[in-house]
């Protein structure tokens, strides 16, 4: 049961279903890719698995690790171990991302453990520097005045630091210069193992050329329409998605 | 009336001081009660028991005269501001006894009060002086003995009046006279408590000097009366903080503080206020700065019914500067309406205003300030920032900033924000494990963070606290 289980998931945005019936299974320790054309429902999918109240779940289950996570808060579903790097993460005025992540640390601390400062520096100041992200970042506001790719990075020093049991990589590599990418997939590579389970949405090859996935899923229209090894993103990346759309099954389709 | 203590430690009800600091009280038997009501009799009473000058008698008295034939300024402030019934109010009430000067000697019951908001007596250690009001009078105070041989004074009001008249007379009621407001004619009337604080020419005083207020009684109004003389080239800095019990019925709260910093002198003033959701928080506060003088208010008022209350500094020297740094959250059922006021009154004088507001749910915040550079004063500077911070969408921020600059010799910027907590900001708070209080404590400490920086550290440690304790309740 040491896995990131999606069943039969129905998501509505203002009573618009986007999430049809979705099933996926991340088994922890292995990386999966989903690839699909825009608007078609990825980022819902992060979103909703995430907890966000505008993303209203009319069916269907996810378990973390056999824990029911459907209904539950964003705050319990990330201390539940789910982390999720977003598309377009936000920014936090006045709050620095030392003590961002403190607080989110903090927020993890068991009853009668108390925070660590000297050895948390020491950490956040190692995952900076393989992230190639400068020193002077820690005392500047969460995302504010960020370059895209910065944010990115940022979120990954975030995973970096929470270590959780599954995380959700929402398009992490858009925005990336060549150089930031391999520097992001480096980080995430470094995390990967055992205790890792990764959902990567990307619209792009180039980034399962770093970070190499142990399937592809394509999706299309709120649910999975084809699933593979690392060659199925070499087919889309060669030949679009329009065999993708005749495939689909009856119904699906905009 | 007896002092017998009928709270005894055993039978004290187990409150939930974690959350509600300063929501609780204790039953005091008070030696002293003017009764509730205010009359003639009531002054007289108040000038009896504590033993005063007959020009300290006159003085309440016209006051009093100021007070009852001045208008409310409903005209342009709250309409609450009527809901006062100044016949329920209890003027004066007090323990009788001198202030003690060593902790040994205040009353258990006076100090349990303490040990529940949080006063350590070991923070006595590195703080100079403490002057700690607990309803009327100061019933504790202290002060380092190298401070009182560099001839600092440092003493309750009443104190002060008796001690120091020659050093009191030259400035009391200088810098806000009894008719500059309703309220500041109120105070001038049965005003008790509050410090009286002198300190020589060219002595710095290194620690801040410390007061903690707190309001104990029913319907009893706190009317203390701070006056600060920095003689010239003195430095000194002083923090209040407040905290009051919950309430049934509304408690009026009415300070005046006036400062005086001579040529050359630094005053700074730091007030961190959490008073109850039913308190009326009118207090005026003023310094006069001479020439090459700086005077600094650190404003944060968090709670009350309703708080007015605009800093201000007069630069009466050339090279005066004046600051006020404030940050006010309101709450549904509050209205902080709160500003500074900066009268330029002489060239090359510096004026600096931040002001943070922060209202949430039905809570109103309003910024009022005044800025005054007359016509032919040179080389004059003011920058005034105001920044609201909105947590939903019924919350309402007001500005009126009045500027008066008339001539072209100096310069005037002013600037403005209104910003919001999105849904989203706190989606991605909560995303990395933050709960929805704690997430919007933290966006709201973002907000002020590059203010609170400028505050001592205890005070920044303690406002935070504040902040988080506020923010607990306003999730819904
Ligand atoms: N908050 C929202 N309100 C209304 N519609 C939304 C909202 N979020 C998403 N949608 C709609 O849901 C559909 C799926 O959007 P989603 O962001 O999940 O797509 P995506 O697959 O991540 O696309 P992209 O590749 O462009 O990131 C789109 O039609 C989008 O307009
Ligand atoms: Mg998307």
């Amino acid at each position: 049961m040491s896995n990131l289980e999606i069943k039969n998931l129905n998501v509505s945005i203002n009573g618009t279903q986007i999430l049809k019936d979705f099933s996926l299974t991340v088994p922890k320790g292995e990386v999966h890719a989903i690839m699909g054309p825009n608007g078609t429902g990825k980022s819902t999918l992060a979103k909703a698995l995430a907890g966000h109240e505008d993303y209203e779940i009319t069916g269907g289950e996810v378990f973390l690790d056999g824990e029911q996570i459907v209904g539950k808060e964003p705050d319990e579903i990330s201390r539940a171990g789910l982390f999720m790097a977003f598309q377009y993460p936000s920014e936090i005025p006045g709050v620095t991302i030392a003590n961002f992540i403190r607080a989110a640390l903090t927020a993890r601390l068991e009853e009668g453990e108390t925070f660590k400062a000297p050895a948390f520096y020491k950490e956040l100041y190692e995952k900076m520097d393989l992230l190639k992200i400068d020193r002077s970042f820690t005392s500047r506001s969460v995302n504010e005045g960020f370059s895209g790719g910065e944010k990115k990075r940022c979120e990954i020093l975030q995973m970096a630091m929470l270590k959780p049991g599954y995380a959700v990589l929402d398009e992490t590599d858009s925005g990336l210069d060549i150089d930031a990418l391999k520097v992001v997939a480096d980080g995430v590579n470094q995390m990967r193992g055992p205790e890792l389970g990764v959902l990567l949405i990307t619209h792009y090859q180039r980034l399962l050329n770093y970070i190499v996935p142990d399937k592809v899923h394509v999706m299309f229209d709120g649910r999975i329409v084809q699933s593979g090894g690392p060659e199925l993103a070499e087919k889309l990346e060669a030949e679009g998605y329009d065999w993708v759309k005749e495939a689909a099954p009856a119904g699906a389709g905009a | 009336m007896s002092s017998t203590q009928d709270l005894k430690p055993d039978t004290q009800p187990d409150l939930n001081i974690e959350r509600d600091v300063g929501n609780f009280h204790y039953d005091t038997q008070y030696e002293f009660d003017a009764g509730v009501g205010l009359t003639e009799q009531t002054i007289d009473y108040i000038s009896d028991v504590k033993g005063e000058d007959a020009w300290v008698r006159q003085f309440r008295k016209k006051a009093l005269k100021t007070f009852l034939d001045k208008p409310l300024p409903t005209h342009w402030a709250s309409k609450d501001l009527e809901n006062i019934d100044y016949e329920k109010i209890r003027y004066y009430l007090s323990k009788g006894q001198r202030p003690s000067r060593s902790w040994d000697e205040v009353p258990d019951e006076v100090k349990q009060t303490f040990e529940r908001l949080g006063i350590p007596e070991k923070e006595r250690a590195y703080l100079a002086g403490v002057e700690a009001q607990f309803d009327s009078e100061a019933s504790y105070s202290n002060m380092k003995e190298d401070l009182a041989e560099q001839g600092v004074i440092f003493v309750g009001s009443t104190e002060g009046l008796k001690e120091h008249p020659e050093l009191f007379k030259k400035w009391f009621g200088k810098v806000i006279p009894i008719g500059d407001n309703k309220f500041s004619a109120l105070n001038s009337a049965v005003f008790s408590g509050g410090s009286f604080i002198y300190v020589p020419p060219g002595v710095k005083v290194k620690q801040p000097l410390q007061a903690y207020f707190r309001i104990n009684a029913e319907n009893f109004g706190q009317f203390e009366r701070t006056l600060i003389i920095a003689d010239e080239g003195a430095e000194v800095t002083y923090m209040e903080g407040c905290t009051a019990p919950t309430f049934e019925t509304s408690t009026l709260h009415s300070a005046v503080v006036e400062l005086v910093a001579l040529k050359g002198a630094k005053i700074q003033y730091i007030t961190v206020q959490n008073w109850s959701a039913n308190v009326f928080n009118l207090v005026t506060k003023r310094g006069l700065a001479m020439d090459g003088a700086e005077i600094k208010w650190i404003d944060c008022n968090i709670g009350s019914r309703l708080t007015m209350k605009y800093p201000g500094v007069i630069m009466r020297g050339p090279g005066a500067r004046g600051e006020v740094l404030s940050i006010a959250l309101a709450h549904d059922g509050q209205h902080q309406d709160t500003g500074a006021k900066m009268i330029h009154a002489a060239d090359h004088t510096t004026s600096n205003i931040t002001s943070k507001s922060i209202s949430i749910g039905q809570g109103r915040s309003t910024y009022r300030g005044i800025v005054s550079i007359p016509r032919q004063l040179k080389g004059c500077k003011n920058n005034t920032e105001c920044d609201a911070l909105l947590i939903n969408t019924n919350s309402r921020t007001d500005t009126y900033p009045a500027i008066t600059v008339r001539g072209n010799q100096s310069t005037v910027q002013h600037e403005a924000s209104v910003s919001k907590v999105s849904a989203e900001q706190i989606f991605y708070m909560m995303q990395r494990g933050l709960p929805e209080d704690e997430a919007m404590s933290l966006a709201v400490n973002g907000f002020v963070n590059d203010l609170i920086r400028e505050f001592p550290m205890e005070y920044s440690v303690e406002l935070k606290r504040l902040i988080d304790l506020e923010m607990e309740g306003s999730v819904g």
